[in-house]
């Protein structure tokens, strides 16, 4: 497909869903290529694809509430010769269909790309049972599976023309939480390609997803303060960039924000190979458990991922220097 | 300490007109807690209202002093998202204050988009992700039966719901374990988004036909009231309507 241009797909006004970046960028895969299917749990609505469905009805596959069955279609099209776009809240993608995910998808190494629509708390008060913070801790152990956690409409973009270029398995978290086009160094995603948003030395706040515009406000913060913090895109959570990681250890002190447990997801990826290859101060923001009842916006606030949580986990983090 | 169902049931065309007022209740109360926190599931919460009067000021037998008694009579709300209703009934069966359901979704209330049992009384299972019920309830009825107790257990699944493939998994199990003490009802809404136990060896499913949206002629049999919410002028005439 001819992607859309740089700039017209990175205003840099006003804020963004990235599920319409998801649903306008698979619209033109399809059209591009006949092989690109859709397949949904019932969720055409959420996931925004009334569009797709009214163009290419037949290309539709809508299993009904039936996850585990949606993602072995996925399989089974893929083996077929389709691309499918298999599409569903984070939630039950992953948690209901697991072991879809990991035997008919991972270990078979099929050609399916996985879409988590409304990732991490985007449900809001709908709770827990509809939150997605296990995901990233639930799929980043499987081999094969690509793991990325798009910031933004561009990188959404790029991601999903990235998935179906690509000949194997991908996840890609679609947030609904609305977000700030960014200034992005990279003109293109590439696998395992860590992105290093803003310079800085006293500390390195790695964050993805929605959580990246939030670490870059930090840094506002931080270097109205006279401390110097460099910002750095993970969006790839599997293959990880350990270069990035060990090079965000030279500052001597490291944060991680994510809108996940802060067990076993970025943060857990990261003091993995901090601590095989660079011990330093570490401080990892996410979510400690089940959330309380609560609007994204108070969630986020109450676990400190914000600006103002974590400018101050990056001066914990810097106090506890050697 | 006996175990009833609150009130105590009365005869024949009283218990129905009570029941009946009951579900209007029920009706009312979600839909205002729908209004009020700008977010819910009154559709499903409206074709189940009757369903839920029935097993709580009808049939089952608890006691909100002691929610966790041991004989009580189980009901399982596996259509998770429909708590509008959920918690209204429950409130008004006496688990917990009506006051509470104005913190409907509300930051840190207990009143979660999806019920909670460690917030509230009156509920069995964490329910949300649509197909969990019917197993949780199937190993109910089995702890019943190895324990040689005769509560009953009910569960509510949703028509829709019905296409994930755990149900039917535990619909095998229910019936290869002879649970007769165990009732499914299914809210056959047709939208997505009584027998004597005594003589039964199986258990038994009830197909409830009902009407989503039920009581509401601007919200009967319309999907896009799933999880609508109501402007102030449609809040007033369901209200009107809804008596
Ligand atoms: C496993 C799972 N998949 C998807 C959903 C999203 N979802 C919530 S309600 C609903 C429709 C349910 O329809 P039905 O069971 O008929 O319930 P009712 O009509 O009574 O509301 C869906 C798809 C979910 N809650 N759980
Ligand atoms: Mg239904």
């Amino acid at each position: 497909m001819s992607a859309a241009t740089h700039s017209a797909s990175r205003p840099n006004e006003g804020l963004y869903d990235c599920r319409d970046a998801f649903s306008k960028t698979l619209e033109a895969l399809a059209e591009a290529n006949d092989r690109v299917v859709a397949v949904v749990n019932d969720s055409v609505g959420s996931s925004k694809l009334g569009g797709f469905k009214k163009r290419w009805p037949e290309r539709l596959v809508n299993v009904g509430i039936a996850e585990q069955n949606m993602v072995g279609v996925g399989a089974g099209l893929a083996n077929g010769g389709r691309i499918p776009f298999v599409s569903c809240a984070s939630c039950f993608l992953t948690g209901r269909a697991l072991e879809q995910v990991k035997a008919d998808v991972a270990y078979s190494n099929t050609n399916v790309k996985l879409c988590g629509q409304s990732p991490g708390i985007g449900y809001g008060e709908l709770g827990p049972t509809h939150h997605s913070i296990e995901d990233l801790a639930w799929l980043r152990p499987l081999a094969n599976l690509l793991v990325i956690v798009p910031s933004d409409p561009w990188e959404t973009e790029q991601a999903m023309c990235f998935a179906a270029a690509y000949e194997g398995p991908v996840f890609i978290r679609v947030s609904r939480y609305p977000v700030p086009a960014l200034q992005h160094k990279l003109d293109r995603i590439e696998p395992g390609k860590a992105e290093v948003m803003r310079g800085g030395d006293d500390v390195a706040i790695l964050a993805n997803g929605v959580m990246l515009h939030k670490a870059l406000q930090a840094a506002d913060v931080l270097a109205e303060q006279g401390v110097s913090a460099r910002v750095v895109n993970m969006a790839w959570m599997n293959p990880l960039d350990i270069e990035a990681i060990i090079d965000a250890a030279g500052t001597g002190a490291v944060v991680t924000v994510e809108e996940a447990s802060v067990r076993g997801g970025l943060g857990g990826a990261v003091a993995e190979t901090l601590a095989l290859h660079r011990p330093v101060p570490m401080e990892m923001l996410g979510f400690p458990g089940f959330a309380p009842t609560g609007t994204v916006d108070f969630l986020f606030d109450y676990f400190g991922l914000s600006a103002a949580g974590i400018s101050s986990a990056a001066l914990k983090a810097i106090s506890r220097k050697g | 300490m006996s175990l009833s169902t609150a009130p105590a049931p009365v005869s024949g065309a009283d218990r129905i007109a009570m029941v009946r007022a009951r579900a209007l209740a029920i009706r009312r109360s979600a839909f205002t807690m729908v209004h009020d926190a700008g977010l819910g599931h009154p559709g499903g919460d409206f074709s189940a209202a009757d369903i839920l009067a029935t097993l709580y000021f009808g049939v089952m037998r608890y006691d909100t002093k002691e929610p966790r008694h041991p004989d009580r009579d189980r009901f399982i709300m596996s259509k998770g998202h429909c708590t509008g209703a959920f918690y209204s009934v429950l409130a008004q069966a006496g688990f917990f204050p009506e006051a509470d359901l104005k913190t409907y979704m509300k930051p840190l209330s207990k009143l979660n988009g999806h019920p909670n049992r460690n917030y509230l009384p009156g509920i069995e299972t964490n329910t949300g992700p649509l197909g969990h019920g019917l197993p949780v309830a199937v190993g109910i009825a089995i702890a019943g039966k190895l324990s040689a107790k005769d509560y009953r257990t009910f569960v509510l699944t949703g028509d829709g719901e019905l296409q994930e493939g755990s149900n039917w998994e535990a619909a095998m199990a229910a019936s290869h374990h002879k649970l007769n003490r165990l009732t499914v009802i299914v809210d056959r809404n047709r939208l997505q988004q009584g027998a004597d136990p005594a003589s039964r060896d199986k258990p038994l499913c009830v197909i409830a036909n009902t009407i989503k949206g039920k009581g509401v002629s601007f919200m009967e049999d319309n999907v896009s009231w799933h999880h609508g919410v109501p402007n102030a002028e449609q809040f007033a005439q369901a209200m009107k309507e809804l008596i």
